[in-house]
């Protein structure tokens, strides 16, 4: 084995960047591994842990940049280095053909951009608080993708921003659109009367697909991070933002989107949703579909169900036809399915990159067949010991931690989930494997065009093992997102998987083939 | 709430700080962005972070204070008012000193030009009959080492000032303060580099007996020359009056010529003396480094500024000092080698690492800093004319304010970046930009190219923490 190292001081790359560099280098064939990153302390630890840290390497900083290869022989090294070279300078050449240079510091950027009144913060989460602060205290709003951002510091912003009257929107906020354009990972969808607010950043995808499936669109969709309606920060910008939406003159119907939250925090979040006078579909994850009236407010646990009541209030109905768990198409479909299993075959392995997506599926599916398993269940009992060994019906998200470390969230990279594909489909206990694909600005360009090879390849390991495997898949999008909708709906149905019109629906079609 | 619904009504205008694919979907969604080009703030040092943030919480404190500094940086007067010798006006100037460029350093660790400057000195001051006298001498304790910046001097490269050589006084006609340089000697061999031929020392001799006299009388005539005018026409001409003194230069014979003939010198003398200014490119550069100098020594010193009042080389060490830190107090780090051309028959490993204290031009807000109304001087430091307008936006991000008396053409007359922060520099990692000569390792062989150099970060992380303990209790 060689090793091949190249330090490059005070420059300064992206993570994204970087990650999608090395897992390039890291495929070339003969490298056994690559690493393109920023000296961090954590990223020297990564390197100390494979063998690789020298006495230079420890001597760098957060804005020194590591090229190490280690492969078979010197040419090999040497050949990735110099491709994980040419990669970055590419990337480096398409800045400097603006003219001015790009802005270092956020008063620069104002001075570039006048009048700026949005910041999108994603830097590393241990800068991204530091940030926020001046965006804020500059009267900028702030919509923070970053995470691992301390609960004490997402409180003190939220506070200042309410006294402030702008939105703080995150850490660890995946999805907005602010006056129809979508920000970090949200769909193209239609204009129109529905307000959505939303702590969930792939239920709040959900519900604006499905929104504009059903007919309807949105006014302004704010997303407010997962921890937003914690007893620690209760609900702040949650209600600041139902206000807004509540005066916003184009809003006429509220999707309010969260885990169920704590009781005290509910209470607080509802009375301000009574208040509001709007028609409003309150959606906590996971309880029952069925919808419930009190005064304004429509409570479901199911997001298509927010998302067909919502589009129902939009036109001026206050009735909509909501999907029963156990309804008769469904029933008859997984009838005729069930006669293609083997007898073994009784279990569901749900591989999902959206973390609600697999939160919805979690509750349809253990409503239906009993318990589900999965690595982000809080149930201890239900909690995986391994994430990466699954057991009966097992849901992953591999957006979790445990998988993201060092590496981009499977939106951006949905390779990270064919190993664990091909590792459920030999499996003979397994008889569904349930996918989500997610499409939309910042998802990948072509997140079929990745997953296809391997599950043909999971098709094809069961067929030769004598078992039919049924693949269904939910393809979260809409027409006018930058991936061709159609093109990946029609690839994934060639190749032989099923698809779903709802992510309650490809887990309602999961739960009745096994049921 | 309010701004909430304004935001609703308004064009989405986006600064993107991270991740470059949300910028591209943005813009294509007809946003308009910004892409930042965002770093971990103080190179991710948490100390740093830390020393920031506490600092910080004394905003207000700092603020006033540096507003004091910039104050007193903008409304300098610099006025060359007379020529006479050091040792009768330089502050602190004795027979047996001997100053040099840089922060402190003794005798047995000083690079190899400053070394052979000294020796020259030592032979031109008649301390010592030959080298071997002189470097016995200098090492012998008797000799007391000190630099320009703690006697109000400034000098280049190895910026050594004896007691004889006579200097160029400014007055800071504002605060009233003095700064003093000696006279340019030229290119090629010359003590600034190291040299102390038998040529070198007859022409300090003639600097003393004819120059010095004859500039003298001609500035006592003259009743002051305006040097800060002086350096703001220069900077229209294409000067940055660090590594280009063309135009200053040409502007200072226009200026002392008339008075030279007035003070009644004999003819030979008169010729020989613009002669040699004429001869000698760089002979403004010895006026706009103490022009600088008065300006900032007037801003030195106010408790709770964070505002480099200094920054220069000795050629093994490379020191700042700050205003909130009063005194002497020096925050020092490794000089750096300069990036740029060599001259034919040079190679980099002939250069020595950074030297003199030219680079109070650059803390003053010209000379690299003003490199983007130079286009004459970039491909001499190569580079192109995009990066030294770029350079000169840039420094903006690490400075306080503009000065409006030393404007850039290039850059729409935008004032000169002024007062450097060393909040900003440490928070940015953007570090100041200093135009530069590069000299030969070896004592008296001359320059051997020129450049761009960098001070050490640490110098500035030093600082920091230095303000931190000092300013936030």
């Amino acid at each position: 084995m060689a090793v091949r190292t190249l330090i490059r001081k005070n420059a300064y790359y992206d993570s994204v960047v970087l990650m999608s560099v090395s897992g390039r280098i890291a495929e070339q064939e003969g490298v056994s591994d690559a690493m393109v990153a920023m000296a961090t302390d954590m990223n020297k630890e990564l390197l100390d842990g494979i063998g690789l840290l020298t006495p230079a390497i420890s001597g760098c900083g957060a804005n020194d940049l590591l090229i190490v290869v280690r492969a078979l022989d010197e040419t090999i090294c040497e050949q990735a280095v110099a491709q994980a070279e040419a990669a970055l300078s590419q990337r480096a050449g398409n800045l400097q053909g603006n003219a001015a240079p790009p802005p270092a510091t956020l008063n620069a950027a104002v001075r570039a951009l006048p009048p700026a009144n949005l910041v999108v913060i994603s830097v590393p989460g241990a800068y991204a608080a530091r940030e926020a602060w001046q965006a804020l205290r500059q009267g900028l709003h702030v919509m923070m993708f970053s995470d691992n951002v301390s609960i004490e510091e997402e409180k003190s912003l939220k506070a200042y921003a309410h006294e402030a009257g702008l939105l703080m929107m995150g850490p660890d906020c995946g999805t907005a659109i602010v006056n129809q354009v979508g920000l970090c990972f949200a769909n193209a969808v239609k204009p129109g009367v529905v307000g959505v607010v939303g702590a969930s950043g792939t239920g709040i995808q959900e519900v604006t697909v499905l929104l504009d499936r059903y007919g309807g669109g949105v006014s302004q969709v704010l997303g407010v991070g997962g921890r937003d309606l914690s007893e620690a920060v209760g609900g702040r910008m949650m209600l600041d933002c139902l206000r807004a939406l509540s005066w916003d003159e184009a809003t006429k119907v509220i999707v309010l989107i969260s885990k169920p939250p704590a009781a005290a925090v509910a209470d607080r979040i509802l009375k301000a949703a009574r208040q509001s006078g709007k028609p409003m579909v309150v959606c906590f994850i996971g309880s029952e579909p069925v919808v419930k009236v009190e005064d304004n407010l429509y409570f479901t646990g199911s997001l298509e169900a927010a998302s067909r009541q919502a589009a129902a209030l939009a036109r001026g109905e206050t009735e909509a036809v909501i999907p029963r768990d156990d309804s008769q198409a469904v029933r008859e479909w997984a009838a005729g399915r069930r006669k293609m299993l083997s007898p073994g075959q009784k279990f569901i392995r749900g591989l999902f990159c959206g973390g609600t997506l697999c939160d919805e599926a979690v509750a349809v599916v253990g409503r239906a067949v009993g318990p589900v398993y999965g690595n982000t269940i809080k149930d201890p009992q239900r909690r995986l010991q391994d994430a990466t060994v699954s057991q009966r019906h097992s849901f992953i998200d591999l957006g979790d931690d445990a998988f993201t470390v060092g590496k981009p969230h499977p939106m951006i990279e949905p390779g990270l989930r064919l190993p664990r594909l091909l590792q459920e489909a030999r499996d003979p206990d397994v008889a569904v494997i349930l996918l989500d694909v997610l499409l939309g600005y910042g998802s990948h360009p072509d997140p079929v065009g990745v997953t296809l090879p391997a599950i043909e390849e999971a098709l094809r390991l069961s067929r030769e093992a004598g078992r039919h495997l049924e693949i269904i898949c939910y393809l979260c999008g809409t027409g006018q997102d930058p991936q061709n909708y159609r093109d990946q709906e029609t690839r994934l149905n060639a190749a032989g998987v099923t698809l779903a019109s709802s992510n309650a629906a490809a887990a309602r079609m999961a739960a009745a083939m096994v049921g | 709430m309010k701004l909430i619904q304004e935001l609703f009504g308004q064009k989405l205008a986006i600064i993107n700080m991270g991740t470059d694919t949300f910028r591209q979907d943005m813009l294509d969604q007809g946003a308009d962005v910004v892409q930042m080009d965002w770093r971990p703030p103080a190179g991710g040092n948490v100390e740093l972070m830390n020393a920031l943030d506490r600092l910080e919480a004394e905003e207000a404190v700092i603020q006033a204070a540096n507003a004091r500094a910039l104050a007193a940086i903008l409304s300098a007067q610099p006025v060359l008012v007379d020529v006479d010798t050091a040792l009768k006006v330089v502050p602190g100037m004795t027979p047996q000193t001997i100053l040099h460029a840089g922060p402190p350093i003794a005798w047995e660790r000083m690079a190899g030009p400053m070394k052979g400057a000294v020796i020259g000195a030592l032979l031109y001051e008649g301390l010592a009959a030959d080298e071997a006298a002189a470097i016995a001498l200098a090492a012998s304790g008797r000799i007391r080492f000190a630099p320009c910046h703690e006697h109000s001097a400034v000098g280049p490269m190895a910026g050594i000032v004896s007691a004889s050589m006579p200097v160029q006084i400014l007055e800071n006609k504002t605060h009233g303060n003095r700064s003093y340089c000696t006279l340019n000697e030229g290119l090629g061999k010359v003590l600034r580099y190291g040299a102390y031929s038998a040529e070198v020392i007859d022409r300090l001799r003639w600097i003393e007996k004819e120059l010095g006299p004859a500039l003298q009388a001609a500035v006592r005539l003259s009743g002051g020359i305006d040097v800060r005018s002086l350096i703001s026409q220069a900077l229209h001409m294409g000067d940055e009056c660090h590594n280009r003194n063309k135009a200053g230069t040409s502007l200072f014979i226009r200026a002392i010529a008339p008075w030279l003939l007035k003070a009644e010198l004999p003819r030979d003398t008169q010729v020989r003396v613009l002669e040699f200014i004429h001869s000698n490119d760089h002979f403004f550069l010895n006026l706009s480094m103490p022009a600088c100098k008065a300006a900032l020594d007037a801003a030195h010193g106010v408790e709770g500024s964070t505002v480099v009042t200094t920054m220069c080389r000795n050629g093994v060490e490379f020191g700042i000092r700050v205003s909130g830190c009063s005194g002497n107090t020096w925050f020092t780090g490794p000089a750096q080698m300069v990036q740029g051309l060599l001259f034919p028959g040079f190679t980099r490993e002939d250069a020595n690492p950074d030297i003199g204290d030219s680079a109070i031009t650059e803390t003053c807000g010209i000379g690299g800093f003003a490199m983007g109304g130079a286009p004459a001087i970039v491909q001499f430091v190569g580079g192109s004319v995009e990066d030294a307008v770029r350079y000169s936006q840039t420094m903006h991000e690490i400075t306080l304010t503009e000065n409006s008396n030393y404007s850039n053409p290039n850059l729409n007359f935008r004032g000169a970046a002024t007062g450097i922060d060393v909040r900003k520099v440490v928070r940015t990692g953007i570090l100041p930009v200093i135009n530069t000569g590069m000299a030969h390792k070896e004592a008296g062989i001359g320059q051997v190219g020129a450049g761009i150099v960098h001070p050490p970060r640490e110098c500035f992380d030093q600082a920091l923490l230095a303000l931190a303990d000092r300013i936030s209790l």
